[in-house]
């Protein structure tokens, strides 16, 4: 990494670059900038904070909020926990077809929350493939938590799986082989030196993750249908008020910006703290 | 990285495609934008393109989020809706042109083909999970007036079996087709749509709530006169022919 940034000043104090250059730069900057700030400062300019406190009062908002923050969580549990050992795995074996594991792994992250959608009913919907199997366990997916659970981690996974795997790859291996000479075990190893030294990059994941979450809207609606207080998260809740009661939409909104924005910022300080801590050793 | 690429790549030139397909197949032919409810679809996608002097672009939703979007400023040329109160309350609010009414449709109780569900009143047994749409688009209320004429305990027994609010009919026939739901209110046109994939049952006639649909042209549409040509002919030509193959009535005179 230090050899790559070292050799750019060099390249660049080449060849001077001519005036107009920077004044591109700068214009490209103001127009991705308003871009993309207008339709969110305008969420706030459109609603009152009085409108928007109401809003937040109503049971269904309420519910919404609660489901969302439930599934969210639960989701992340599960990504945590199998997400976390499969990166470890990812990052620190070679093996025959890797790489296309890894593409299979990551390739949610560009799929259309519709086909995630799609998907998801083929595969572990009450009359797809797997449908039988998943009733013949008990469990019942379509139009439950459960389902919007099922829908939060398949389309979220991907962001903490290719995070953390890119985390462990970083961690410098003298540590691991240190702690293996001195006689743990690989698990204890994994536990007590890797995952805290990749710390910083799972968290980031973790935000990632948390934010795609929270935001999912096409596959959930799709998968697990819309009902207040069981299936109905925020963006749901947003969309079905869209049409009825923009105030009480735009209200939520602010909230879903709100809760986002926590989530960026705390990875942005994560990662200075990361950037401290790797210059302080 | 490469896989990214390529699927940008490809979207890239699926979206150009469809570009393609509609600006050069028009030559200089005017686009007239239709904003129409989602249980109309494939009626009015058989007929517009057989529509004269304009390209049309139809644009299917619940009627409930077409007419927001025209309350935010969107301007299709075309709005028709499956009920007449959007219309008349953006005619009210002087959006829309005086609204026309032009077709009524049947609501039915829907179930997946091989369903043992027979009658409106199996939907009060326990483990019966429906779907239907969401209180503020037409196709929910008009099943939340069917259901408000029956008996009250009855109706209460039915509304607690319902497990999903869909934001239009294609979300309720996706959750039937896919049994993920087990009975539905949709119209019938919708049921026909399906190919035998469900099976219609019908409403007792008391129940039975009056579907009319109303279109009239947007205020500020680029092309008011074919807009209203696209009107006329929902009530009395092409695309009123293809609504009555797709199960659609003919208006009450």
């Amino acid at each position: 990494m230090s050899g790559v940034a070292g050799a750019r000043p060099g390249a660049v104090r080449g060849a001077p670059r001519p005036a107009w250059f920077p004044a591109v730069l700068g214009v490209a900057l103001a127009l991705a900038l308003t871009f993309l700030t207008l339709p969110i400062v305008a969420i706030f300019l459109d609603s009152s904070p009085a409108r928007l406190i109401d809003a937040l009062g109503e049971p269904a908002a309420l519910d919404a909020l609660w489901l969302s923050l439930r599934a969210t969580a639960m989701s992340l549990g599960l990504i945590l926990l199998v997400g976390t050992p499969a990166a470890y795995l990812l990052a620190t074996r070679s093996f025959c077809g890797k790489s296309l594991v890894i593409t299979l792994v990551e390739l949610p992250l560009v799929l259309p929350p519709a086909v995630a959608g799609i998907a998801l009913l083929a595969a572990v919907g009450p009359s797809g493939i797997l449908g039988g199997a998943v009733e013949a366990a008990g469990v019942e997916l379509a139009l439950e938590t459960a389902g919007v659970v099922v829908a939060l981690t398949f389309v979220a996974s991907p962001f903490y799986v290719r995070q953390a795997t890119a985390a462990f790859a970083s961690v410098d291996r003298t540590l691991l082989d240190a702690s293996r000479t001195l006689g743990a075990s690989e698990a204890r190893s994994f536990l007590r030196v890797m995952i805290p030294c990749a710390m910083p990059g799972l968290t980031a994941g973790t935000a990632l993750a948390l934010g795609r979450a929270l935001g999912e809207f096409g596959a959930t609606l799709m998968f697990a249908g819309s009902f207040q207080g069981i299936t109905q998260t925020v963006p749901l809740a947003i969309y079905d008020r869209f049409s009825t009661d923009f105030d009480s939409a735009l209200a939520l909104s602010a909230v879903l910006v709100a809760v986002s924005a926590a989530i960026l910022l705390s990875v942005k300080l994560v990662q200075r703290s990361e950037a401290l801590g790797g210059a302080a050793g | 990285m490469r896989l990214l690429a390529l699927v940008l790549a490809t979207a890239a030139l699926a979206g150009a495609g469809c570009g393609d397909d509609s600006e050069a197949g028009s030559g200089k032919r005017p686009r007239l934008v239709v904003s129409a409810a989602s249980s109309m679809t494939e009626a009015l996608e058989a007929c517009a393109p057989h529509f004269a002097g304009a390209n049309v672009r139809l644009q299917f939703a619940g009627s409930d989020e077409l007419a927001a979007q025209i309350r935010q400023g969107v301007k299709p040329d075309v709005f028709a809706a499956a009920n007449t109160s959007l219309p008349v309350e953006l005619h009210a609010d002087g959006l829309l042109s005086s609204p026309v009414e032009f077709a009524t449709n049947q609501l039915v109780l829907a179930v997946p083909r091989d369903s043992e569900i027979d009658s409106l009143g199996e939907l009060a047994r326990q483990d019966v999970k429906i779907a239907i749409g969401s209180a503020s688009v037409p196709i929910g209320s008009y099943a939340r007036e069917a259901l408000g004429r029956l008996p009250a305990p009855q109706e209460r027994a039915i509304l607690d079996n319902v497990r999903s609010n869909e934001p239009d009919v294609r979300g309720i026939v996706g959750k039937l087709t896919q049994d993920a739901a087990d009975a539905g209110f949709i119209y019938v046109t919708d049921v026909e749509a399906t190919d035998g994939e469900l099976r219609s049952i019908a409403l007792p006639p008391e129940l039975q709530p009056t579907v009319t649909y109303g279109a009239g042209v947007v205020q500020g549409a680029e092309r008011p006169e074919q807009a209203e040509r696209f009107v006329d002919q929902l009530l009395d030509g092409r695309c009123a022919d293809a609504l009555r193959e797709a199960g659609f009535r003919p208006p009450p005179r």
